[in-house]
């Protein structure tokens, strides 16, 4: 059970973005993406969580062993919190709704349909779905966004606690986790270089 | 060498533009001693008048409607094979040619239905067909200009050609279900048998065929040339914002 | 499967679901026919078969655009696409989902628009019939119309565009079996061949619409 990332190459638009991008995460090891804006840190994630093709490289990871969160939360505005979780819980077929929901606070918002909630309370609630996927590997886009400083420190405990069952988590984010053990990956030096004639097949399109 | 090799973007330019001329001026000498011939130099029908030298352009225009669509659909089959944009491009540059020819065949349609039949239009299934058809083209054309990303563009219309192709077919046989119609069955491929054309129309016919054969290579040709550079300037327009 | 079968349920039924919209559509046709074409019962019935199919197919295109789209804007689509749920599956549940809030309950009230329609007295069991048999290839058809047009914005209209030339065989064998039972003729050809699109359509478009979503995604 490793993620392994080797000499990666993603795309957005059919403009090579980042290329060469490698690297190896284990058990109970977390990984904090960083990059300036637009360097690809969406695409990337994207690719690994099997949405996009890579342009080249490797992803090996055992079998649906990601799970993807990112800016939008997929919830439903009319079902309440607690039907939204047991959705995500009924699709990856674990059960673990009412302690997930403990762990992310969400216990007295459990009727409230999520039309009613504020941006932090989705967030929270979209980042609650996590626990109920089961799924080892988190790949997580910006998951502190618009979360309070408590709610970030909340979020930090359950991804420590997350790791520390085996599991692995692979941030991109910009605000600092408090995840000291986590190690970091710079993306700026994976841009990839604009190439001028590079004399592949569809080189006129390149 | 591989014919695969002038799915290669430059290979097919370069290839294209020696071919072009030649292309051109054969359609050029086909289409005018074809429609010359055709028009002036063959005699009246004993029965529909002159009105029958519309076949010239009738007949010709509605076969290249429906090769047009299976030219689309190999074209989209190989680019979701193997991936050669020029495919998808030369798929996209055929629809609108498709789709002229198509209306071409229904106005030409119209024309002679009107003196044969005493009706512009009638729900024969024939040119039921042909509507639908053209709905067909107008939706591919409509989804490629929708969709922004040209690879997602072309992914896109590639699977609705596929299954576009399927369900014409299936309304083909539909609509002779529905109304057994007026349309008289098509002639051309029954020569041979008893000469249902007379000679005298039959091998200008032939020619005006070969020339809206050698028309739609013209500008499918050129219109993937164009749909080529365009592609090319949006791709060095992006390499320089990102440069 | 089952949950998102439910999931879909829930939330057609729910308020803003547009749950009974594409009925309404369908009652509004049977009405607003007879006013455009004249109370003529023999002219009614003469038209009924076609009426009631035409409206039954708007009716169905009416809430094809939702069947992907909200789910593509919440981003519930992107992890129901990292989910144990293979894609196709996801789509065939949607498109029956899609049946059970338009076609099923199209398929139950026609019979009563019939009525306002003046369809002859044997018509009504074939209508039932063909409609039961046909709304199936409607919704999964839409379904794939919906997977391609699932990133563009306001893409209604391009949807429309995309599925009715779709809709033209299951439309033709649909309203032959019902005009052909009103006249108390053999309705078995029309029938079969109508359920055949259907199983057709059934068996072989979740693949292809799932493909259109994986590119739509990526």
């Amino acid at each position: 059970m490793e993620l392994v990332v080797d000499k990666l190459a993603v795309a957005r638009g059919g403009v090579t973005l980042l290329e060469g991008v490698s690297f190896a995460l284990a058990p109970g090891r977390a990984l904090i993406l960083r990059g300036p804006n637009g360097v690809g840190k969406t695409t990337l994630l994207r690719t690994l969580a099997g949405l996009q093709p890579a342009v080249a490289g490797r992803v090996s990871a055992p079998p649906e062993s990601l799970t993807y969160a990112a800016h939008a939360d997929g919830l439903k505005a009319v079902l309440t919190v607690e039907e939204n979780l047991g959705f995500w819980a009924a699709i990856h077929g674990v059960g673990g709704v009412g302690d997930a929901m403990a762990r992310m606070n969400l216990l007295d918002l459990r009727d409230r349909r999520a039309a009613n909630l504020s941006a932090g309370q989705k967030r929270r609630l979209g980042l609650a779905r996590l626990l109920v996927t089961g799924r080892p590997i988190w790949v997580l886009d910006e998951p502190t966004v618009s979360l309070d400083v408590a709610s970030v420190a909340l979020f930090a405990g359950v991804v420590r606690g997350h790791l520390a069952q085996g599991g692995m988590a692979l941030i991109a984010t910009h605000i600092d986790l408090g995840l000291d053990e986590a190690a970091v990956l710079d993306l700026a030096p994976f841009k990839a270089r604009v190439t001028v004639g590079s004399g592949g097949f569809d080189e006129a399109f390149a | 060498m591989s014919l695969w090799e002038y799915a290669n973007p430059k290979k097919f330019m370069q290839l294209s533009a020696g071919v072009l001329p030649w292309v051109g001026g054969l359609t050029a000498v086909c289409l005018i001693v074809g429609l010359v011939w055709g028009f002036f130099l063959t005699p009246d029908d004993f029965r529909q008048g002159s009105t029958v030298k519309i076949i010239f352009l009738h007949v010709p225009s509605a076969m290249m409607a429906i090769n047009a669509w299976v030219m689309m659909l190999v074209a989209s089959l190989i680019w979701l094979i193997r991936r050669h944009h020029v495919s998808a491009l030369a798929a996209k540059a055929a629809a609108p040619v498709g789709l002229t020819f198509t209306a071409i065949a229904l106005v030409t349609g119209a024309l002679w239905g009107q003196p044969m039949w005493g009706t512009w239009w009638a729900w024969d299934p024939r040119l039921t067909a042909f509507l639908i058809l053209a709905l067909f083209y107008l939706g591919y054309i409509a989804l490629w200009q929708a969709v922004e990303d040209p690879d997602t563009a072309a992914d896109l219309t590639a699977v609705l050609c596929m299954v576009g192709s399927v369900f014409a077919v299936l309304s083909r046989y539909a609509v002779k279900f529905w109304n057994q119609g007026l349309h008289q069955d098509s002639t051309i491929l029954k020569v041979g048998e008893k000469d249902p054309i007379a000679p005298a129309f039959y091998v200008p016919l032939v020619v005006c065929i070969a020339g809206f054969v050698l028309l739609f290579v013209l500008l499918v040709l050129m219109r993937t040339r164009t749909e080529i550079r365009a592609r090319r300037l949006s791709a060095l327009l992006a390499r320089e914002r990102l440069a | 499967m089952r949950a998102l079968l439910l999931r879909d349920l829930r939330l057609a039924f729910r308020a803003g679901g547009g749950f009974g919209l594409g009925l309404a559509f369908f009652l509004l046709v049977a009405v607003l026919v007879p006013l455009g074409v004249g109370p003529e019962p023999a002219t009614l019935a003469k038209i009924a078969p076609g009426i009631l199919w035409v409206g039954a197919l708007l009716a169905c295109l009416l809430s094809l655009d939702r069947i992907f789209a909200l789910d593509f804007e919440d981003g519930s689509l992107d992890l129901l696409a990292t989910s144990p749920i293979p894609l196709e599956g996801v789509v065939a549940v949607k498109a029956f989902a899609h049946w059970l809030v338009t076609g099923l309950p199209l398929t139950l009230v026609a019979p009563v628009l019939g009525v306002l329609l003046n369809l002859p007295g044997p018509g009504y069991l074939w209508l039932v019939a063909s409609l039961a048999a046909g709304t199936p290839a409607l919704s999964v058809i839409g379904a794939f119309g919906a997977a391609l047009t699932v990133g563009i914005k306001r893409g209604g209209l391009l949807l429309s565009l995309l599925v009715l030339p779709l809709y033209v065989p299951t439309l033709i064998f649909g309203a032959e079996v019902v005009k052909r039972g009103a006249a108390g003729a053999e309705v078995s050809v029309p029938l079969l061949l109508l359920a055949g699109i259907t199983a057709g359509a059934l068996a072989l478009l979740p693949f292809a619409a799932a493909a259109a979503i994986r590119v739509n995604l990526r």
